[in-house]
């Protein structure tokens, strides 16, 4: 038909049709030639990667006694879509796990709502019960067969040798939102180190996952393995964890605080490695474990004695008169004092401060130690301050103030130990000349206006541990190494020098070993071990005074320091300081003889006599 | 019957053989798509590729006997078939099944039909026998009415009674034979117009104004409408007196909603509006002051789309199903959705994808061989062909269909008669729309509407249906060979 109008036409409808074919050509060449992005979508898509999940480490004491280790726990799985293709016989499914049959529907419910579980697929295992025991499964785990789709899968739980260390352990819970965000390795339900060296720890101890590889297909049914099980990962075990803590001393300190609010800190002196470290009251470790823990956790969140506080680390308390040594070495190293400079005491009619002990006058340096005598303190604290006068705009004494200040922290006062493995600390104070200077003005201050800071009370603060630190400090005569936990050599490099000279320090332990023979802790005293201490009574605005004691022991050879706090119980010398000689007794002679002492503190309860007020 | 030899010897091989290749291949993937692991062998007929192959085999016999037949019967009988294929049509949702919300299979005994796949072949009979009538010519949109009416009809049906919008929407592609016909090319470019003023306006529809009320969708589309007028009456009116005037009228329009927007807050969709108003209210006293019948299509075509532009959004959001409506928006790139609506689209993507330039061979894709595609071994079966065989396979596919398709092009300019030549259109247009939106679809390019590929989807109905489609076709053709040496 040559007079078709039309004719030509036909190319253009073939031009469509080539058009097309060449567009999806090109797309085509794009997609499987150009971009190699859907290679791995698809490798993804297919593989089911099975977590397997590695054991946490273990965690043993100083002389290699295991303290935590784990548990085996079970979960119940059930596949939705073979169980409905199966004769299911519920009522004795139901029987062998001990729920009704109202739970058991319940639970189906739940699990196939996809709100509450997202990651819903009758075709793959689900989780039906978890957080079960041995003994929850036993009975299911015989008759498995018989139940289409159900299985039984293991995980691992904290086991706990001890009911004890609570605060130092930690406990190991669920993953949070945040630790999802903050680290690819975790994915939703894992668990990880919630707090104490747990957490700490938490990238030693909790090894790595391992992953199975499984083909699936799109409705998630298990095809077999990818590969052959070529790129399975097989889990890697935590790594163990040896702590410095001494377990038997870590035991009795529990007991002796147990009914007392309150902390103990023991440190062995050359090494920093923490022997002891007990906040009370605690808890069992074993309640914060599986099904328990949220509900366990809630109590102890709601117990008004507050016992998820770490005290050893986190309660601030004024030291007192335990604050004195220190003071000595100060005025020592400043030269404000020598050993033989004498103060007269006045006793209870001494100002600005007067004395609560009774003794003779004037009073040397070992003797205003043995006696805690407080003039004794201001009138050198009076001297170190005022050497040079005031000047014009106090500059002179401030100097002096600062000077102070340095030499204090120089001990680990005022700050957190921030290269060490113990979390959660509190600072602590040493005020500084810009508070003063804001509370008082910058000529409104002098030295009798922080009278109080010459006998430790006012506004410097120090937590137990940095007062079992500065015990630490002393015996060694000018030096401690970071206290921590995990016994590591490593870390005895963590040294930090004291600015007093080591000349300076043998004075202050003969008055220490005075307070233990004829002072204030002469009634708890064990000569054999000689034991250099000192106690403090810290007033304290809300209620009964907090008895504090610092000490080491043997004088000659330091094993441990220790710092003992047991809050509104009243004098250092009656409640710390036999707490501290009972641990001494302990560690360095592995028994206590003094039963008569060990039972009166154990069964002294200060919490209850408090309540009923 | 005369001289089956004859017959035999006038048959088009390339399209019986390119016929073969397409189907057979078919019949490799579909066993490769429902294959796993305990998969039992190919010639196992109780799985698909077992079934399809029966399916095969009886269409090649079905195909045979049509070759049998006398080509007159269709043109004698064509109204007769089509008016028996409308009853079937409407009475197929009265006894089908509920097959995933779709009223439009048929069981007779063991096998089920689907009457839609066979409509596209009488309906094309009936358009070659009405538009090969003698004297009849496309001289202008009048003498297209009844051709509209004989897709019309059936493609309503399908859609609403059997709601089977793929189906229905497969007879749009004889509007390819009208325009070879003669329709004015302007229709074609118009529903071109149509389809891009509808994704602009689904597209931004819900994007507001920087500056006073109104949405970018309407906006934006008025303004390619205003475009598409100024274009045509610069190059093929050559008016550039009214292109002056209708610039100034939109410069204006615009200028006041502007001005007025200091004080009020103007919807600039209504100034819009105005500006389109404006435009064809001048046209129209062009095309009446000069008679220009040219103008009067530039007004209709201002005023159809400007109602369109308006009803679109009211379309999109109140006539369209849900589903359909997330399909084009996933398409469009509205919603991300890789789990929802957009699963499909995505795990094809991934498949093909994988495939990487020559595949990972025969019955090695995990993808398809894992069920991660749907609908793997009818609508979505390229995948399969993209992931076991590549680049290399899924190209060669394309290219084997685009040589059938203009094979049946060369076949249908070579016929002596109009029938013959419009129904052979008719069958290249068909399988056209067909590959074309299919593969569109799996390669994401189109959005998800359900249709087989030719030759190659499981399923009867559809390899039926195509094969009595080709075989009248080839019979057709077969003939003018009888007739050259008669």
């Amino acid at each position: 038909m040559i007079n078709d109008p039309n004719y030509n036409r036909r190319y253009v409808i073939a031009g469509i049709a080539i058009l097309v074919v060449l567009t999806y050509i090109v797309r085509l060449f794009i997609l499987q030639v150009i971009d190699q992005s859907t290679q791995g979508k698809a490798e993804t898509n297919a593989q089911l990667r099975q977590t397997i999940y590695p054991s946490r480490g273990l965690i043993y004491d100083r002389k290699g006694e295991l303290l935590v280790a784990n548990q085996p726990i079970y979960e119940v799985t059930v596949i939705v879509r073979e169980m409905q293709n199966s004769v299911f016989d519920t009522l004795s499914f139901c029987e062998k796990l001990q729920i009704t049959t109202e739970e058991f529907e319940e639970r189906m419910q739940n699990i196939q709502n996809p709100r509450r579980n997202r990651g819903f697929s009758r075709y793959s295992p689900q989780v039906f019960m978890d957080q079960l025991h041995q003994e929850d499964v036993a009975a299911l785990q015989q008759e498995l067969y018989k139940y289409a789709g159900v299985d039984i899968r293991c995980r691992t739980l904290r086991d706990y040798m001890y009911p004890i260390a609570s605060h130092v352990l930690g406990s190991v819970g669920e993953v949070n939102q945040r630790d999802l965000d903050r680290d690819e390795y975790y994915s939703v339900g894992d668990y990880s180190g919630r707090d104490g060296i747990e957490r700490t720890y938490e990238k030693d101890l909790r090894g790595e996952k391992g992953v199975e590889i499984l083909m699936r297909d799109s409705r998630g049914r298990i095809q077999g393995a990818y590969q052959n099980g070529e790129l399975d990962k097989e889990a890697v075990t935590g790594s163990d964890l040896h702590l410095g803590l001494d377990i038997q001393t870590q035991l009795l300190a529990e007991k002796l605080m147990h009914g007392k609010v309150g902390s103990v800190v023991a440190i062995e002196p050359q090494t920093g490695e923490v022997l002891a470290l007990v906040s009370s009251p605690n808890w069992d470790p074993r309640t914060l474990v599986g099904q328990e823990r949220s509900k366990n956790y809630q109590a102890l969140l709601n117990d008004p004695h507050k016992p998820l506080m770490n005290r050893a680390t986190q309660a601030q308390y004024a030291p007192g008169s335990t604050f004195k040594i220190l003071q000595a070495l100060v005025g020592l190293q400043e030269g404000v004092i020598s050993p033989h400079t004498k103060y007269p005491c006045n006793g209870k009619t001494s100002y600005p401060i007067k004395c609560t002990h009774d003794h003779g006058s004037p009073v040397d340096l070992e003797e205003g130690i043995e006696q805690s005598c407080n003039p004794y303190f201001w009138a050198m604290y009076k001297d170190l301050l005022q050497q040079d006068g005031y000047s014009d705009d106090n500059a002179e004494f401030k100097e002096h103030y600062q000077t102070w200040r340095e030499h204090v922290m120089s001990f680990g006062l005022g700050n957190r130990f921030d290269d060490t493995d113990i979390s959660e600390q509190a600072k602590g104070a040493v005020p500084s000349v810009g508070l003063y200077d804001k509370i008082y003005g910058k000529k409104g201050w002098k030295a009798i206006t922080i009278r109080s800071l010459s006998i430790g009370q006012g506004e410097i603060l120090v937590t137990p541990l940095q007062l079992a630190n500065q015990a630490a400090a002393i015996a060694n005569k000018g030096y401690y190494i970071t206290p921590h936990l995990n016994r590591n050599d490593s870390m005895k490099l963590r040294i930090h020098h004291t600015t007093i000279d080591a000349k300076h320090f043998d004075v202050v332990h003969r008055g220490m070993a005075r307070v233990m023979t004829e002072g204030t802790g002469k009634w708890y005293n064990v000569p054999e071990l000689q034991i250099c201490g000192k106690t403090g009574t810290v007033q304290n605005p809300h209620g009964e005074d907090h008895a504090l004691f610092i000490g080491f022991a043997p004088m000659d050879n330091p094993q441990i320091a220790i710092a003992v706090a047991v809050e509104n119980a009243g004098f250092g010398s009656t409640w710390a300081c036999p707490i501290a000689t009972l641990l001494m007794e302990q560690y360095l002679t592995g028994e206590i003889k003094r039963k008569w002492l060990y039972d009166r503190m154990v069964n002294a309860n200060l919490i209850d006599k408090q309540d009923e007020e | 019957m005369r001289n089956n030899r004859s017959i035999i010897s006038g048959i088009d091989w390339w399209t019986i053989g390119l016929f073969l290749v397409i189907a057979l291949f078919g019949w490799l993937n579909i066993y490769g798509s429902s294959y796993s692991f305990d998969q039992t062998s190919i010639w196992d007929f109780s799985n698909r590729a077992g079934k399809q192959l029966v399916w095969l085999v009886t269409a090649v016999v079905i195909g045979g006997i049509i070759l049998m037949i006398e080509e007159k019967a269709y043109d004698i009988l064509g109204y007769i078939f089509y008016g028996v294929m409308i009853v079937l049509l409407i009475i197929t949702p009265i006894f089908a099944r509920d097959i995933k919300g779709s009223l439009s299979w048929l069981t007779i005994g063991p096998i089920s039909l689907q009457p839609a796949e066979f409509a596209k072949c009488f309906t094309a009979i009936a358009v070659a026998k009405y538009m090969s009538q003698y004297g009849y010519k496309v001289r202008d949109l009048r003498d297209l009415i009844v051709p509209f009416l004989l897709i019309g009809v059936p493609m309503l049906i399908i859609m609403v009674a059997q709601r089977e919008t793929g189906s229905a929407l497969v007879f749009a592609s004889f509007l390819l034979v009208f325009y070879r016909q003669g329709m004015s090319g302007y229709v074609l470019s118009g529903g071109l117009a149509c389809v891009v003023l509808f994704i602009l306006v689904i597209l931004f529809g819900e994007t507001a104004l920087p500056i006073g009320l109104g949405n970018v969708g309407i906006l934006v589309s008025t303004l390619v409408i205003e475009a598409i007028v100024m274009g045509l009456l610069a190059f093929k009116e050559r008016d550039f007196r009214s292109l002056v005037i209708v610039s100034i009228g939109v410069v204006v329009c615009y200028g006041i909603g502007l001005l007025l927007n200091i004080w009020l807050s103007i919807n600039f969709n209504y100034i819009a509006l105005a500006c389109l108003a404006f435009t064809a209210i001048h046209l129209l006293v062009q095309a009446v002051k000069y008679r220009k019948s040219s103008m009067g299509w530039i007004v209709a075509f201002v005023m159809t789309t400007a109602v369109l532009c308006q009803g679109c959004d009211y379309a999109f959001h109140n006539i369209l199903q849900p589903h359909q409506r997330i399909r084009i928006e996933v398409l469009l790139g509205m919603k991300d959705d890789p789990h929802g609506a957009g699963y499909n689209v995505n795990q094809s993507l991934i498949a093909i994808g994988s495939g990487q330039t020559t595949g990972k061979g025969f019955l090695q894709g995990t993808q398809t061989k894992l069920k991660f595609v749907p609908e793997q071994d009818t609508d979505f079966i390229f995948c399969t062909v993209g992931e076991e065989w590549g680049f290399v396979g899924s190209a060669g596919l394309l290219l084997l269909y685009l040589a059938l398709i203009l094979r049946i092009i060369y076949i249908a300019e070579r016929q002596r008669d109009t029938f013959s030549r419009i129904y052979a259109y008719s069958v290249a247009s068909i399988l056209l729309f067909h590959v074309t939106i299919n593969i569109g679809m799996v390669l994401g390019l189109l959005p998800v509407i359900g249709i087989p590929l030719p030759f190659f989807s499981y399923g009867g109905s559809s390899l039926w249906g195509f094969t009595i489609l080709l075989a009248i076709m080839l019979r057709l053709d077969a003939a003018r060979v009888n007739k050259m040496q008669g």
